[in-house]
Parts: C-alpha cells; sequence; structure tokens
C-alpha cells in the first residue's frame, strides 16, 4: 500500500460523499432554486475530487482526468446559471418565505 | 485495500444515482427533472471514471469526457427550449 494509494482512496471517498450529499440536497430541498444549487455546486465538488483521487490512484492517466475535470469545472457553472434564469423568467413557483430582489427590480422598471 | 475504497466509493455514487432518479421521476416542475439529469450524468461520468479504475482500462475516460459534453449540450439545449429561445 503506497502513499498514493491511500491519499487516492482517501480522495475518492470523499468526492463520493459529496456527490451523496448532492443526492440527499435535490431529494429533501424545498423548491427548485435550493435544489439547483445543491445538485450542481455539491457535484462539482464531488466529480473534482474523485478525479483527484483517480489521478493519485493512477498518475499515467493523470492527463486525461485534468481535461475532463477541466471540462466540468467550466461547463457546470454555466449550465445550472442558464437552468436557473429559465426558471426564474418563466415564473417557477418558490418556497415560503423567499425574498425575490429581482423580480422586485423588475417590477419597479418594466 | 485499495479496491474495498473504490468498490464503497461506487457504493455511495450509486445511492446518489437512485436519490437523483427519484427526483428526476418525481419533479413538480420541468427544470427540476433537468437539475436531476445534470445531478445524474454528472454521476455516471464519476461512476465511468471507476469502472476505469476498476477493469485498468484507460479508453474508458474517452467515454466520460465525450459524455460530460453531450450531457452539457443536452441541459443547455433543454433550458434555452423552457426560455422559449429556441
Amino acid at each position: 500500500m503506497t502513499i498514493g494509494g491511500i491519499i487516492g482512496g482517501i480522495l475518492m471517498l470523499s468526492g463520493a460523499a459529496f456527490l451523496f450529499l448532492a443526492g440527499l440536497g435535490l431529494v429533501r430541498m424545498p423548491d427548485l432554486f435550493n435544489r439547483l444549487q445543491a445538485g450542481t455546486k455539491a457535484t462539482t465538488l464531488g466529480t473534482l475530487l474523485t478525479l483527484a483521487g483517480a489521478a493519485c490512484l493512477r498518475p499515467d492517466w493523470a492527463v486525461k482526468l485534468l481535461l475532463i475535470g477541466l471540462f466540468i469545472l467550466f461547463t457546470n457553472p454555466i449550465s445550472s446559471q442558464v437552468l436557473a434564469r429559465a426558471a426564474h423568467r418563466t415564473g417557477t413557483p418558490q418556497a415560503a418565505g423567499t425574498v425575490d430582489r429581482l423580480a422586485e427590480d423588475r417590477e419597479k422598471r418594466p | 485495500m485499495v479496491d474495498i475504497l473504490i468498490y464503497i466509493a461506487a457504493a455511495v455514487t450509486g445511492i446518489a444515482f437512485l436519490f437523483a432518479l427519484y427526483r428526476f421521476l418525481k419533479g413538480p416542475t420541468a427544470a427540476d427533472r433537468v437539475v436531476a439529469f445534470d445531478t445524474m450524468t454528472l454521476v455516471t461520468v464519476v461512476f465511468i471514471v471507476i469502472i476505469a479504475l476498476a477493469e485498468g482500462r484507460g479508453i474508458y475516460l474517452d467515454v466520460a469526457v465525450i459524455y460530460a459534453l453531450l450531457s452539457f449540450l443536452g441541459v443547455i439545449a433543454v433550458a434555452r427550449y423552457l426560455e422559449r429561445g429556441l
């Protein structure tokens, strides 16, 4: 058991734990925007941690894993932002107690 | 030892996939289903990497790259459609 194997295993387990928490937030959160936050940020971190762990376990795959990680790091925030904008513009129902400053601004300046 | 850690990570990731699948089937609005779909594709990318580690075949990582690309395009297309911009 090498030192790279230990670090890689710990990184992979923590990444899998973050993915589990993302799934749990997807089930438990009250409305779409909370679910969006749980379902995109936590999965980005979990995926990057898992890819780093895989790169520690197999150093000869590190370039390809870095490519996947960079791609996910660039595209996942874009997709979540586009989805949140579409949901807000089409008037998705929000949880009770939400303070929506963007909608207030829209009403003030049409 | 490392093999056992990989299998535990695969099991936990599979539970996350089941949670996302529950939200995909139940989700009240269409955007909920798209969020669940996005989460499921990322979990699947991680699962492909775990399978590549378990099998020891580096060619599977190319599948993960293409899968991430296609899921990004799919989410963007559906979001634009929901916004009536497509």
